[in-house]
């Protein structure tokens, strides 16, 4: 402004000016190799680490979504499968009496012994079959006997018929022949009688028995009395359940909070106050919100116990302050002349917001929100504490039924007592985890790249 | 203080101390005030910018703002459509009134006076959305336009009168982010002109334009004024003495000097206005 009033010093001479800059220049060089060496290190460090991962996971869990299965000519023989015909709801007849006759029509169909039928399917593979009773009632899994119930239940015509059905083996059985058990060991430490292992080896070499597609992995609940047959349909409908509880819950709550304390709420000690506790809050241990989850939830609103209901409300607290941190970041990014300028043609404050700021926030709102989704889908410890690692061997068919979760299943198998069965069956449920995170990672890149403007 | 009274005091005193107060008031009489300020300051938080400024701008004259920076003529100029409120540590006090209202009083919403002042800024910022979007916004928003066609005639001309419309007839529906520099910067008073505002702030539009595309701006001022009134904050004195038919000098928060253009660059009354404009400081 006015004119310059330092004093002159004298600048050092340009030749001396090279040399030092010369001098200098090796020192810099070698700085700069050092941390490209130690960046291009660590990088190789994390790639190794992952591709560790991933061909671990994917070597032991890949085979498990094939199973040995036997496939047998099943005679459903009206001798054994004696059933009343199937109820017809009457002209006059209210719909609660047909429910009851119907019901006492399907627990009749329930009472057949269906394992006398696949054990008749089974004499008809094995020759010396009716010497080896106890055996022959090892090789398919205890479940199947459900299979067959629900196809003469859906069919009832199927009585007098024979059918060829592919049955789950003994989960021992798919154990023995993938080579997951010493077949070295002594009789009296293998888990098949020396029969069954005969047998089983015959009917493989015979093709009876062969590896499967697993349907029973992702169309069954959790099982514990027919292992073969255990699935992940109970837990990712719980988990789905969960999710969408979440995203109804947390988003809408998530974005609404941000963009008030971002744009509407005046700046005072209230709202600093507000602000580092919500940046507190993404830093609470989860297993806290689970804690919080049982007094509140459970303890005081008396909602079910290992509800997907309750896992979401939980499990939207752990999300709130990811959806709301990541949305305050995305709005703060956006450019104050856009703001400026829809303000100047007159647009209210709420105009401008919503005409034109929240549009060009979208991407970075839905990215932060899809991340805190699939933070949440993986989250195990707080749903423990609220009975969702209960074993549950049903499907839910609403969020109020009891229900357990993906990750959480994958807690429960891994502790299973069968290793040698169940280890590959959780590194398939990881996969499928994994696999359902990846998609949702996806989803949000697609998002970000659909909704993406340039200014 | 009412215009009249303003008025008849120029003729009758022959000596009057208040010099600016005069010379605001000789340059171009003949139009009605259409801005009045009063003795205002504008505080940024404990930090004083504006020390008590009065200055009258009348219709469809273009005044200039000039002075170095940091001498409060942006932060002066978006006192007079409030642009100031949306800083949260900004205060204004004094009185500024737009045709005898005071556009601090309470009950006058902010919005009915910013589409009564428009604002064109700094860097061109056109909405992320097509040419026609831009410029259909601000009249969807106060619903000016009844049918589609009618709102197809505005954001016609107000291109034409910006003088874009031979060069985006035919892509309308491109995004406005695409146009050039100087092109955004006319697409953005288009769309400040197609709410019909009755002044129009500048704040120095043509800085980040290169010199064909202010010439085509200042050109398009010299025209606009025939049915606006236009308040110019600019860097460039060789821009001001172009466009401006009043230049008023700012000075660390004070208003220094305002005259006709050509009488103030070269008859300046005061001694900063002098060293201001011959380069001495700025």
């Amino acid at each position: 402004m006015t004119v310059a009033e330092t004093e002159k010093k004298p600048l050092p001479a340009p030749s001396k000016v090279q040399q030092k800059v010369q001098q200098s220049l090796a020192r810099r060089q070698r700085q700069e190799k050092l941390f490209r060496g130690v960046g291009i290190s660590a990088v190789a460090c994390s790639l190794l680490l992952v591709a560790l991962l991933f061909i671990n996971i994917f070597s032991k869990g890949l085979p498990a979504f094939w199973q040995a299965t036997i496939t047998l000519d099943i005679y459903f023989d009206p001798a054994i499968v004696k059933i009343p015909e199937q109820p017809v709801q009457g002209a006059e007849e209210s719909d609660n009496d047909f429910r009851e006759r119907d019901l006492a029509w399907r627990s009749a169909v329930g009472m057949v012994n269906y394992n006398r039928l696949i054990q008749a399917g089974l004499e008809k593979v094995i020759p010396d079959a009716l010497q080896h009773r106890r055996d022959l009632a090892r090789i398919v899994t205890s479940g199947e006997r459900f299979a067959l119930r629900d196809l003469v239940i859906a069919d009832p015509t199927l009585v007098g018929q024979t059918k060829t059905l592919h049955l789950l083996t003994d989960a021992n059985i798919d154990v023995w022949l993938k080579g997951n058990i010493d077949r070295s060991l002594p009789d009296a430490q293998q888990q098949l009688s020396a029969k069954v292992r005969e047998w089983v080896d015959q009917l493989a070499a015979e093709g009876v028995i062969q590896n499967r597609f697993s349907f029973a992995l992702f169309m069954n609940p959790d099982s514990r009395s027919s292992l073969a047959s255990a699935g992940l349909a109970g837990a990712f409908m719980g988990s789905l359940y969960m999710m969408l509880v979440v995203i109804l819950l947390a988003v809408p709550m998530g974005v609404a909070a941000a963009i008030y304390l971002e744009e509407f709420a005046p700046k005072n000690k209230l709202t600093d106050l507000v602000e580092v506790n919500i940046n507190n809050l993404a830093a609470v241990p989860s297993i806290v919100f689970g804690l919080l989850g049982a007094a509140v939830f459970i303890g005081w609103f008396n909602l079910p116990m290992s509800a997907p209901v309750v896992g979401g409300l939980v499990l939207s607290l752990m999300t709130l302050p990811t959806v709301i941190i990541a949305t305050r970041s995305t709005l703060k990014a956006i450019p104050p002349s856009i703001r400026q300028a829809a303000l100047g043609l007159g647009a209210s404050k709420m105009q401008a917001i919503f005409h034109h700021v929240l549009p060009l926030a979208i991407p970075g709102i839905l990215t932060g929100a899809i991340i805190g989704v699939a933070q949440a889908l993986g989250e195990t410890a707080p749903l423990l504490l609220i009975g969702m690692k209960s074993f549950v061997a049903s499907v839910p068919a609403g969020p109020f039924e009891q229900s357990t979760a993906l990750p959480v299943q994958i807690y429960l198998w891994q502790g299973n007592e069968l290793r040698n069965f169940f280890e590959a069956r959780t590194s398939a449920a990881i996969i499928v985890l994994l696999a359902l995170m990846l998609s949702l990672n996806a989803l949000a890149i697609w998002l970000r790249k659909k909704y993406e403007k340039r200014w | 203080m009412s215009n009249d009274k303003l008025q008849t005091a120029t003729v009758t005193s022959a000596d009057i101390n208040d010099i600016k107060l005069q010379e605001s008031l000789a340059a171009t009489a003949a139009q009605p005030v259409k801005i009045t300020a009063r003795d205002v300051k504008v505080f940024y938080g404990d930090n004083q910018a504006i020390h008590g400024i009065d200055l009258d701008v009348y219709q469809n004259e273009v005044v200039a703002f000039i002075g170095p920076s940091g001498c409060g003529k942006s932060t002066f100029l978006r006192c007079l459509n409030r642009m100031n409120d949306t800083i949260d540590i900004c205060r204004v006090t004094g009185e500024i009134k737009l045709d005898d209202r005071n556009i601090y009083d309470p009950t006058l919403d902010v919005v009915q006076l910013r589409a009564q002042v428009g604002m064109v800024f700094q860097k061109p910022n056109p909405f992320p959305k097509s040419i026609y979007e831009n410029i259909a916004y601000g009249p969807k928003l106060h619903g000016l336009a009844e049918k589609k066609s009618d709102l197809d005639d505005i954001v016609e001309s107000s291109l034409r009168r910006a003088g874009l419309w031979n060069e985006v007839k035919d892509r309308l529906n491109q995004p406005g982010t695409g146009l050039s520099g100087g092109q955004q910067q006319r697409l953005c008073i288009a769309r400040t002109i197609a709410v019909s505002p009755e002044v129009i702030l500048m704040d120095e539009p043509c800085s980040a334009l290169d010199p064909i595309a202010t010439s085509i701006i200042e050109e398009l001022i010299d025209e606009l004024k025939q049915n606006f009134t236009i308040v110019i904050v600019t860097h460039n004195m060789q821009q001001a003495a172009r466009v401006s038919d009043r230049t008023a000098f700012f000075h660390l928060g004070n208003l220094i000097e305002i005259g006709a253009t050509n009488e103030l660059f070269t008859n300046p009354k005061q001694k900063r206005t002098e060293d201001y404009i011959t380069g001495r400081y700025g």
